[in-house]
């Protein structure tokens, strides 16, 4: 009983992470690739209720920034031009889950631009970058779970089931998957295809990759869990009464998986976010200017950025809850499905 | 076994006893030929004056290839070069001026073919072996010959036929040119003068190439410059020692370099470079990109930072202007429509804003440019080029003359697109190395967006990009940069040119593609054999305006150079010519403890 309450506290708390990324234009500001070339690399903007002469605003507010004198970089607050935030404003237009058209924003500024967590080196609003970059690299972690795991499924649930040679030869590619060294793969695939990569081809190329590869632990796991479900009495019961093996696998066997796909899921989907930012920050992932959280993090391979602007390393920060509610989930989901022993190996190959 | 092998041993002990013994037994005669040639000629230089001894550590990008001047091809190679090697008549890095420098003097004859040189007398090697005018002449046979394959050659052929030398005494040498050469003098910076004693057995043998490497060349080679081969350990370091026969003194006498020795450390990258000198272990740092120069000035830990200004490198967008292949395909051959339209390129040219490149790209530290010339050069800009301000609506104007048109998609961005109805869609090259490059494609990507262009910004790794742009020719645009190594215009000359290798538009033509690349032609080959500065600069003026009339390349800007130097290190003024820091390595020297704990 207990373990159900973790479990739903668990997946309301992805929830409304998942929900807040999806809405990304609703509550980002501006446009992820919007440039504001005036400010470079300004700090995080704090957010005010008490002004100088110590007088409490319900009205939260922020202070302008101004230049430094002969400064690039340098910035300080503009006490005398406190700026109030306006909430449900009308501002750039975007589409909501991809179809809505819509202009409305969760909060704005009269004057000027608020940047909750900095600008980047263009001028460009983390924050709305960091939203916008989780429905990157989030939908790269489904895909590519989604993709792994029903090629896992197929696979594992055939050389189970079926073995002797089968399983063989399938059992021995899935260890060659695992023993590729999927980076440099990679690279040689990048090298193969046409210069120019749009951002959409990018995204597939590197969920296609992040599944070729990741088909081979669902597989492994899900051959085990058929090979002990086949033996099962009421599997050779309905074999007895003369049942097909589409039958048995659809209707008896794959469903005894269902506790280790879920489980492989919660675990799988924060390794493949991991994966996507590994190849984003290194420059194969989804290019310029579309943020994913991986190249949001590619400016600190600058050691001028690194020592410089402390905001940079926000969007890692950011990752933190997600990766937390997955894990949590499960390790609840394991608890939950008591009965089958889990593969935690996977979580110490994140690269 | 063991027995014959101390046997072996002691009979070379015995060996180099004898050696040392009639090394003493001869010590006498060396000292009296020393007597003979006393009235060595040393260059005084002005200057502050400074203290002998002490070492300075200078953090290179990489290891050098070669020591060896003549297949030196990479920078650190020759920054390296730069320090062991000497030349007859040498660029001022700070006043962009020759003086002399083997040479002590040299004469023009009146119809600009001669060059008659006078050598310094009484000066030596690194090894202690005089310097005669018979180096000078194997000098140029070396860098001539098609066989050893020069990186120099090229230089010393002017009017389509190699320079001739020809030797009046054993100081005097005479160069005869086929055509008057407008450069003049300049010809002879960089040029380092061989070891004739050393190298004419390996070149008789045919195995210039194979020596002056790393390991070997303290032993195969001697320079004239003011370092010269100590130790190198390999993927480390190299160290330098003083030259002890250098030919160059201070006011009062005092033989140059005032340095003991010069240490190159090998780090993999720029960033590694600035940890280096924030940490103190190495001395000076130049080449600096302006994120890194103002982490280090604000920190400012007992060193002194300091921008020199506008240098020589110029950046610069191109579009794909060659002939296309028979390879090329239909959507090549549509592009390549585009960029050969002159409106087109200056549509993007009024596009782009400058201004914010120098803003975000240098931090301010650098100068938006519109013609070749940088703006480091200052003798040989023109100034009468115009410098459009960044305006939209001439470049929208210039496309709809240009038959484009706009097509509004269903969210209100609108979509450029020619005359056939397709959309403008290309990519641009930077090289994944330069952070300031992908900055500027960044922000071209950005301002071509409100043009309607759909642009892609492609980082390739450099070697990667050249291949593209030179070779196999498959690219639509690209971001590079260039830097000039003098202040002479015709340092270029094949970027000018259009059967030179960095055309790069479009590179090596046999013949002049366009009218206007022509007509460049015609004025550059004319200021080349043209005698005065003024007539060469008008020259020059008129081919920069063609330049930016037609825009094959859309100048960006050009960065400052910047540079530091730790606080103990006297004589640092940098230059905004190569090498930055170390074009006066023989007068740097180390301040004295006390002398540095007063500042």
């Amino acid at each position: 009983m207990k373990n159900w309450h973790a479990f739903t506290r668990w997946l309301i708390a992805l929830g409304v992470l998942h929900g807040i990324v999806l809405c990304a234009g609703f509550f980002a500001p501006y446009g992820p690739s919007e440039q504001d070339r005036k400010s470079p690399y300004l700090p995080p903007m704090r957010v005010h209720f008490v002004d100088g002469q110590g007088h409490f605003h319900l009205r939260p507010f922020v202070y302008s920034f101004r230049l430094r004198d002969g400064s690039f970089d340098q910035y300080e607050e503009d006490a005398a031009k406190p700026d109030p935030l306006r909430f449900f404003v009308s501002g750039w237009r975007y589409r909501l889950f991809g179809l809505l058209p819509s202009g409305l924003h969760l909060f704005g500024a009269e004057t000027t631009r608020v940047y909750l967590l900095g600008s980047d080196g263009y001028g460009r609003d983390q924050f709305s970058r960091l939203l916008f970059g989780g429905q990157v690299s989030l939908l790269a972690g489904f895909l590519g779970t989604g993709f792994a795991l029903v090629a896992g499924l197929s696979i594992g649930a055939v050389a189970g089931y079926y073995g002797g040679w089968r399983d063989d030869v399938l059992m021995r590619v899935a260890e060659l998957f695992l023993a590729l060294p999927w980076l440099y793969l990679l690279f040689a695939l990048r090298a193969f295809l046409p210069l120019a990569v749009g951002p959409l081809q990018a995204f597939f190329l590197i969920i296609a990759v992040i599944g070729a590869v990741g088909w081979a632990r669902p597989a492994r796991l899900v051959r085990a869990v058929v090979l002990s479900a086949k033996e099962r009495d009421f599997v050779r019961a309905a074999r007895g009464f003369g049942a097909t093996d589409i039958y048995l696998l659809r209707r008896h066997v794959l469903p005894e998986t269902s506790s280790v796909l879920l489980t492989q899921a919660a675990i799988l989907i924060p390794q493949y976010v991991m994966a996507e930012m590994t190849l984003s920050f290194l420059g194969l992932g989804v290019p310029e200017p579309v943020p994913s959280w991986g190249n949001l993090l590619s400016n600190l391979q600058q050691y001028s950025v690194l020592v410089s602007y402390w905001w940079m390393y926000l969007p890692a920060l950011a990752i933190v809850p997600f990766f937390l509610g997955y894990l949590g989930l499960a390790s609840s989901l394991q608890e939950r499905g008591e009965a089958y022993k889990i593969e935690r190996r996977g979580l110490g190959r994140l690269t | 076994m063991r027995i014959s092998r101390a046997k072996f041993q002691s009979f070379w002990m015995l060996l180099s006893l004898l050696l040392l013994f009639v090394v003493f037994l001869g010590h006498p005669a060396i000292a009296s030929s020393q007597q003979r040639d006393t009235k060595e000629e040393l260059l005084a230089l002005p200057g502050e004056l400074g203290r002998s001894g002490g070492r300075l550590v200078v953090a290179l990008r990489g290891e050098p290839k070669t020591l060896n001047p003549l297949i030196a091809a990479d920078s650190r190679s020759r920054e390296v070069i730069a320090v062991m090697q000497a030349d007859l008549v040498h660029i001022n890095r700070a006043t962009q001026l020759t003086e002399p420098a083997l040479a002590k003097s040299w004469k023009i004859s009146p119809d600009g073919l001669q060059y008659t040189l006078v050598l310094r007398q009484g000066i030596k090697f690194s090894d202690g072996q005089p310097l005669g005018a018979d180096d000078v002449i194997f000098t140029f046979q070396v860098y001539l010959d098609e066989n050893v394959h020069a990186p120099q050659r090229d230089l010393l052929i002017v009017g389509g036929k190699p320079i001739t030398v020809r030797k009046v005494d054993g100081q005097t040498v005479v160069f005869q040119l086929a055509k008057t050469y407008g450069v003049g003098e300049r010809l002879f910076d960089g040029l380092a003068i061989l070891p004739k004693h050393l190298l004419e057995k390996p070149y008789q043998e045919g195995k210039l190439a194979q020596i002056g490497t790393l390991e070997t060349a303290a032993k195969q080679w001697a320079g004239l410059g003011p370092f010269r081969m100590k130790e190198y350990v390999a993927g480390q370091r190299l160290i330098l020692e003083r030259n002890p026969y250098y030919w160059k003194a201070d006011t009062q006498g005092n033989r140059l370099p005032y340095l003991d020795e010069l240490v190159f450390l090998f780090v993999p990258n720029a960033d590694a470079q600035v940890l280096k000198f924030e940490s103190g272990e190495s001395d000076v740092i130049s080449q600096l990109g302006a994120e890194n120069f103002s982490v280090l000035s604000r920190q400012q830990k007992g060193y002194v930072m300091t921008d020199a200004g506008p240098g020589l490198e110029y950046n610069f967008l191109f579009f794909n202007l060659n002939a296309p292949g028979e390879k090329a395909s239909s959507e090549m051959r549509r592009k390549q429509e585009w960029f050969r339209e002159v409106k087109f390129r200056q549509a993007v040219s009024n596009a782009v804003d400058r201004e914010a490149i120098v803003r975000l790209a240098y931090q301010g530290r650098g100068t938006a440019i519109w013609g070749l010339v940088a703006p480091g050069n200052r003798r040989w800009g023109n100034e009468k080029l115009a410098h459009p301000a960044r305006s939209l609506d001439r470049a929208r104007a210039l496309l709809r003359e240009a038959g484009f048109s706009w097509s509004n998609g269903p969210d209100g961005e609108s979509t450029l697109q020619d005359a056939q109805g397709k959309p403008v869609e290309f990519s641009i090259l930077t090289s994944s190395s330069n952070a300031d490059r992908a900055k500027m494609a960044a922000l071209i990507q950005d301002d071509l967006k409100q043009l309607g262009m759909r642009v892609q910004v492609v980082p390739l790794e450099f070697r990667s990009l050249l291949d593209r742009v030179t070779q196999s020719k498959e690219y639509d645009a690209c971001v590079m940069g260039i830097a000039s190594f003098d202040a002479d215009p015709n340092s270029d000359i094949n970027v000018w040119l259009s059967s030179g290798g960095t055309h790069l538009w479009n590179p090596s033509q046999a013949y002049p593609a366009t009218p206007w690349e022509a007509e460049i032609d015609r004025l550059i080959e004319e200021q080349m054999s043209a005698r005065t500065f003024e007539q060469r600069k008008k020259l020059y003026d008129r081919a920069q305006e063609i330049l930016s009339e037609k825009q094959p390349m859309i100048f960006l800007a050009s960065p400052d150079i910047l540079a530091g130097a730790k606080n103990s290190v006297g004589n640092f003024h940098p230059a905004v010519l190569e090498p930055y820091v170390l074009w006066n390595v023989e007068q740097l020297y180390r301040k004295s403890a006390t002398e540095n704990g007063t500042r």
